[in-house]
């Protein structure tokens, strides 16, 4: 079928990701600052600097290449965003075919998520990375419902996911270093969530490449 | 950004080579993965203690390793929890057969990355179980929140389980302390001004000249509000009022205090508070056994303090008593 996505894809994406975290360091830093405590540009940019390391080219599927990004996560990024997203991109990986259709992009996404609430425990509303993934896979799943190719179901994530994490703006954080500063927390938008939407938009690129 | 370094993504690195060269009676420093193990480790028959971190709050953990009280001690980049795999290096170098006790900060980051590498230590055959601080009471409605932060508490933990271990108690016996310990303790801080993390290179938050920020954590995010700058007396009781309501011990118990440097505070400051707190304890009816002050738990360069405040029973008093041989914390040894 036409559009459905590769290893190669997978690369591309990392690559993207990497460059785009790299870019965004600074506005990340700053997000964090202000309901953090500023590690999360850092972090995440040093995280996938070594996945792009350690990518693998030449690898079969999409699930060499997830399955490994996320292992890379979880041994360099410390904090809480290396385990939330290192489980992420395994349980990605897990999900993913050979070659990922638009239904099988929907349980790869739906994989991810599940991942973030399997170790992070938070729910939607939050104001966590949460709240840009969980829209990304329900607006993936209209997508694919409406018969949309991959990237489509991409770009309808990636774009919920950028809403998602506006979204959080409003919030009062439960979850994470943020949460302590219960009402405080309203009028900042969420780091995690943010780097989500970075992340989602790269893999609409990758595939739109 | 003043500070004494030499690279902002190296600070950690180099502080870590210094501090073995400081240091080298006491302990061996690993590097790749980082972490630092007690000169005799390890040690045959003895429950290993091992704990982590976040660095920047030195001597917290690495400090506390040696005799009678850390096996070993893995240093984050600075405020950021060490990822497992080092976690579980560490945890197979002072591993004798009698099990290691993983002492963590209850953080969201450090409770994830601890919880991975207890899992891993599981499947390589470690006994490894953990005990969680939550010591600060400047988090009051846990439910909406992570829940209770792990700050200056975990200092008495580790020196009191770690005494344990020492005379030969079981990893159930050191468990079973640690968390008798840490319901008996509450901590809360004040920060004066911000830190500056090296490789942001700018403060992590803002506070006007005037403003102080009550019931920060250990990194100085806030905990429960601004307020304008106080007395030693006002703001004693700011800190030592939440711990005590939050205790709700019987009148006479004999209570461990800490009064905490936070990494800019002068000993002087810290001496002034430690006796307003410690007309505060008396007046609630306690008894102040012992105390300990100065810069035990840090965040950087920060000005501030908290007081930690631990009710003691003669066990636990014998065991904070007992002798210890760290960098940071030595008595009789």
């Amino acid at each position: 079928m036409a559009g459905e996505l590769t290893a190669a894809w997978a690369v591309a994406w990392m690559r993207d990701a990497a460059g785009v975290l790299a870019r965004q360091r600074e506005e990340l830093i700053e997000l964090d600052r202000a309901i953090g405590d500023g590690d999360h540009g850092e972090n995440m940019d040093r995280g996938f600097q070594a996945v792009v390391a350690g990518l693998d080219a030449s690898a079969a599927s999409p699930k060499e290449v997830l399955s490994s990004a996320g292992r890379t996560l979880i041994s360099t990024v410390g904090g809480a965003a290396g385990p939330l997203y290192g489980t992420a991109l395994m349980r990605a990986g897990q999900a993913a075919k050979e070659r990922i259709d638009a239904d099988n992009l929907v349980a790869v996404l739906s994989a991810a998520l599940e991942g973030v609430q399997a170790r992070g425990k938070a729910q939607v509303g939050d104001k966590t990375m949460v709240d840009a993934w969980s829209p990304a896979v329900e607006a993936a799943r209209q997508a694919n419902e409406g018969g949309a190719t991959p990237l489509d179901v991409l770009r309808a994530a990636a774009s919920a996911a950028e809403q998602g994490a506006e979204a959080t703006v409003g919030m009062v954080a439960r979850k994470g270093r943020a949460s302590y500063l219960g009402e405080r927390s309203v009028g900042h938008q969420d780091p995690g969530a943010t780097s989500t939407a970075h992340i989602l938009q790269s893999a609409a690129k990758a595939a739109a490449a | 950004m003043k500070k004494l370094i030499n690279d902002p993504a190296q600070v950690v690195s180099d502080a870590l080579d210094g501090f073995a060269t400081a240091h080298a009676d006491l302990v061996k420093v690993n590097r790749r993965p980082d972490y630092v193990v007690r000169a005799d480790a390890p040690v045959a028959g003895k429950v290993a203690l091992v704990s982590g971190g976040g660095s920047g709050h030195e001597p917290l953990h690495i400090g506390y390793v040696g005799r009678g009280m850390l096996d070993a001690a893995v240093p984050g980049p600075v405020f950021t929890s060490p990822t497992p795999d080092p976690i579980l290096a560490a945890a197979k170098a002072v591993d004798s057969g009698a099990g290691v006790l993983f002492i963590v900060k209850n953080y969201t980051g450090d409770v994830l990355n601890f919880e991975t590498a207890a899992e891993l230590a599981q499947l390589d055959g470690i006994d490894a179980r953990t005990v969680l601080v939550d010591d600060d009471v400047a988090v009051q409605d846990s439910t909406f929140t992570a829940g209770r932060r792990g700050v200056a508490g975990a200092v008495l933990l580790e020196k009191i389980v770690g005494a344990a271990a020492e005379r030969g108690d079981s990893l159930d016996a050191c468990q079973a302390l640690g968390e008798r310990v840490n319901a008996r303790m509450r901590s809360m801080g004040v920060a004066l001004t911000a830190c500056t993390v090296p490789h942001v290179g700018r403060p992590s938050f803002e506070l006007a000249d005037d403003e102080i920020e009550i019931g920060v954590g250990l990194h100085g995010e806030p905990g429960r509000r601004r307020a304008k700058l106080a007395g030693a007396a006002e703001l004693a009781a700011e800190l030592v009022g939440p711990v005590l309501d939050d205790l709700a011990a019987p009148a006479g118990t004999p209570v461990l205090m800490l009064v905490n440097g936070m990494g800019g505070t002068p000993q002087s400051e810290l001496y002034i508070i430690c006796q307003e707190a410690r007309r505060l304890v008396e007046a609630a009816g306690l008894q102040l056994a012992r105390s300990l002050v100065g810069d035990y738990a840090t965040a950087l360069e920060m000005q501030g303090c908290s007081v930690t405040v631990l009710l003691l029973d003669d066990e636990t008093a014998d065991l904070w008593d007992a002798p210890v041989a760290t960098p940071a914390l030595r008595r009789g040894l």
